[in-house]
């Protein structure tokens, strides 16, 4: 055994042999005089085993399996509709998801979306931390697929700072070479899945690769492998730590009693070099290993307390849970805990979880509640509306017969994907007649009807008449029923008829 | 609280060693983090860049011009290449309404569609200044959307009247009818005026003086019914409004209809055959067609 030794070569073994301490320093170290720019600490991230690390390999595949697949998808939705599950149709301007289709007029299903992803966010950060960022946010599940390649083509940690100190040879610049480029290929699989989900994507897919796609499937490939290539494999944690916002509004999302990793100082301190047969009941369990933060991918130390850079991926949980095994202490000197807990312990109160909390109980409802709107705005979407605009210029017609005609612009939006017969009524005013201008004019009905094609939008102009005579009032309410004539279904509008003032 | 740089005299966080940029708000301190290197290359590589600019794009104002790039780029000229290609892609519908006839391009959907559609802009640019953003008319400028026309609804007719217009000295085909001013060259006194009056009233459906209708009746067959017709009909041949109805160009009330018999009227109108192109008037014709009052 190797314990309680500064460890200057690092073995990068694997972690059953011996236990090292190592030689590393935290990016962020406490105290240090910093000049007015910094150049960038290199990181090279410890291989871990463990609960959380298995946990983040599973996260990853699922999210990165969801990215890649879905658009490959089907779903049948019968002759002239697109059969992919997931499209975002521009031309056409659709959005299709499964059974759900939606129109550019009903985007506020996506805003509501984007509101609960806003407070699910909230309320996972105010239960557990910055969650999002330690395993599903995509800076952090690329970049681990990264250093995942890294460490397949140049090995752990010891081999990656022993490359990086060598000298250029050919077996370097092999090395180097192979990385760059599994790397490119999976930026540019990361661009090319995101065009699919643009158009169809077999079809697509043909076209990029016989160079017959359009030049913004192109561009947006050549884009987005760019800033993946950039963001996952060379920026990483800087990223995280000096480009992204959300670190800085998490903070304000988190309380006393929110999960987070952090380092059981009580327990830790005074931390000391391992020593056999030591009285564990005169010094702290930690050994200053620093196993914890050789496998940060920030590069900090997470003894210093919980820190802005730290994305709370968990991984110094493992490593540190791994080292308190071999020295017989029990795990869990860094944990998910909380400052409360903290408190309690100097105290010595016992220590409890307090997940629901007004604020996380609340986050809940609100998004429950946007939740069940949405669901219920989902159910009871119509595939039929109407819009009936009232001309301002003139408000009403005279005409020589002493009749007042008022204009309406008149659209019917058909989002059943068949076409569909229609009948218009009125009610309010008795006795007027409805005329569609058109090519083929439809003369003065009192109940006109309408043939609009499959997942269209209709627009007519319609003339309505009242005799000479009929108008006591200078405006009526008037309400256009519009009556499928096969299921009934109808869809109304309250609108006004104008006359002159009496 | 803070301790003392003893170097430089600045304060440094406790909690984080870090010196902070001195100045606190509401007791909160600023930490005077570094910058990352490399956000620092960023910033001069956009320095950089945007001299790529000065070079490539139109960019300083010199005394009575400007530094005009490289490749003379000017997004003016880029609006003009916009609507020459629009233009371009226009030409084979604008080349099927040239050959259409009027009556072809109401009865078909396609070429209705895009004559209205232009129509409606060309009608906004050079009409709607006086007959209103809606056709709604003003006084002295007919309202187009009702059923009444004084030089004719069908369109022909009104593609005639938009090509030569009113009372102008551009066309040789414009209408011309000049009603007499009968008060102002004194064929009628002002009594006579007041009892035609009353009569156009009567026949108009409006209630006025039955004893000064019926002394009007006969200085109106004697003087106005030659062009307005024996029952105020109308004719749109000679230019003259319908008097039997509830629509009027200048006021239908007693005292517009004595001021109209005294004075005449007479407005004009532009040949827009003159200064727009036959396609542009074609369209204008169908889109005024399609108001609601076209025959």
């Amino acid at each position: 055994m190797n314990l309680g030794v500064i460890d200057k070569t690092d073995t990068g073994s694997t972690p059953d042999e011996n236990l090292v301490r190592h030689e590393v320093e935290a990016v962020n170290k406490k105290g240090e005089r910093p000049p007015l720019y910094a150049p960038r600490k290199k990181i090279h991230p410890k291989r871990t085993y463990g609960f959380f690390r298995t946990f983040k390999w599973w996260v990853m595949a699922v999210t990165l399996g969801i990215y890649y697949i879905t658009p490959w998808l089907r779903w049948d939705r019968g002759p002239g509709a697109p059969d992919q599950a997931v499209l975002i149709d521009m031309p056409g301007r659709r959005f299709y998801f499964f059974f759900i289709e939606i129109w550019p007029q009903e985007f506020f299903y996506i805003a509501g979306l984007l509101i609960m992803a806003g407070l699910g966010l909230f309320l996972v950060t105010t239960a557990v931390g910055r969650a999002w960022c330690g395993y599903s946010c995509p800076q952090t599940v690329w970049t681990d697929l990264f250093i995942w390649v890294e460490r397949f083509v140049e090995g752990d940690r010891a081999a990656r700072i022993r490359l990086d100190k060598a000298p250029m040879s050919a077996s370097k610049a092999f090395k180097r070479v192979i990385k760059h480029a599994i790397w490119l290929v999976i930026a540019m699989g990361t661009g090319g899945a995101w065009v699919f989900y643009f158009a169809d994507a077999p079809t697509l897919f043909v076209d990029l690769v016989t160079l017959n796609a359009a030049t913004v499937a192109y561009a947006t490939v050549a884009v987005l492998t760019f800033t993946t290539y950039t963001l996952g494999g060379l920026m990483r944690e800087q990223v995280c730590t000096y480009m992204c916002p959300w670190p800085r509004i998490q903070g304000a999302m988190m309380d006393e009693e929110s999960l987070t990793v952090t380092y059981r100082e009580d327990r830790g301190e005074p931390r000391q070099p391992f020593q056999k047969n030591a009285d564990w009941s005169k010094r702290g369990d930690c050994i200053d290993c620093k196993a914890c933060v050789v496998v940060c991918p920030a590069g900090i130390d997470i003894r210093d307390g919980q820190q802005l850079e730290c994305i709370t991926c968990a991984l110094c949980i493992d490593a540190c849970d791994d080292v308190m095994a071999r020295i017989g202490r029990p795990r869990g000197l860094i944990d998910y805990d909380s400052i409360a807990n903290d408190q309690r312990r100097r105290t010595g109160e016992p220590t409890k979880i307090r997940i629901f909390r007004t604020r996380t109980v609340l986050y809940f409802i609100a998004w429950g509640m946007i939740g069940l709107a949405m669901l219920y705005a989902l159910l009871n979407r119509a595939d039929l509306d109407i819009n009936v605009i009232h001309d301002r210029n003139p408000l009403y017609t005279t005409l020589t017969d002493g009749s007042i005609r008022n204009g309406y612009t008149f659209k019917i939006l058909n989002k059943a994907r068949r076409e569909r017969t229609f009948t218009l009524s009125t009610t309010g005013l008795p006795g007027i007649r409805l005329r569609v201008v058109g090519s083929q004019e439809v003369g003065d009905l009192a109940v006109p009807s309408f043939t609009v094609g499959a997942d269209r939008l209709q627009s007519y102009r319609l003339l309505v008449t009242a005799p000479a005579g009929a108008l006591t009032s200078d405006a009526y309410d008037l309400r256009f029923v519009l009556q499928d004539t096969v299921t009934k279904e109808t869809a109304t509008y309250n609108s006004l008829f104008r006359g002159p003032r009496k | 609280m803070s301790d003392q740089n003893p170097s430089e005299g600045r304060p440094v966080d406790d909690f984080t060693g870090i010196e902070t940029t001195g100045h606190v708000w509401d007791g909160i301190r600023e930490l005077d983090n570094p910058l990352p290197r490399w956000w620092q290359w960023i910033f001069w590589g956009t320095v950089v860049w945007s001299i790529g600019y000065w070079i490539v794009y139109p960019a300083w104002p010199l005394i009575s011009s400007h530094t005009t790039g490289m490749f003379g780029y000017s997004s003016r000229a880029e609006v003009a290449r916009d609507i020459a290609d629009a233009q371009e892609r226009q030409k084979v519908h604008l080349d099927k309404l040239k050959d259409a006839s009027l009556e072809q391009i109401r009865t078909d959907a396609g070429l209705r569609e895009f004559a209205l559609a232009g129509g409606r802009s060309a009608f906004n640019v050079n009409c709607s200044q006086c007959h209103g953003s809606g056709a709604q008319g003003f006084i002295g400028y007919p309202n187009l959307n009702d059923d009444e026309w004084i030089w004719g609804g069908t369109l022909d007719a009104i593609s005639h009247t938009i090509t030569h217009g009113i009372r102008n000295a551009d066309s040789d085909e414009a209408h011309q009818s000049d009603m007499p001013a009968f008060g102002r060259d004194e064929l009628l006194d002002k009594a006579q005026i007041g009892d035609v009056a009353d009569y156009v009233l009567m026949i108009s459906g409006q209630s006025g003086d039955g004893a000064a209708a019926q002394r009007g009746k006969p200085l109106y067959e004697e003087n106005c019914a030659a062009c307005h017709g024996d029952a105020g009909e109308g004719n749109a041949e000679l230019g003259a409004p319908a008097l039997n109805n509830g629509i009027w160009l200048y006021g239908g009330d007693r005292q517009a209809i004595v001021d109209t018999i005294t004075n005449s009227r007479a407005g004009v109108m532009p040949a827009w055959g003159k200064i727009l192109d036959d396609v542009t008037v074609k369209k204008l014709a169908i889109y005024v067609h399609s108001l609601g009052g076209g025959k």
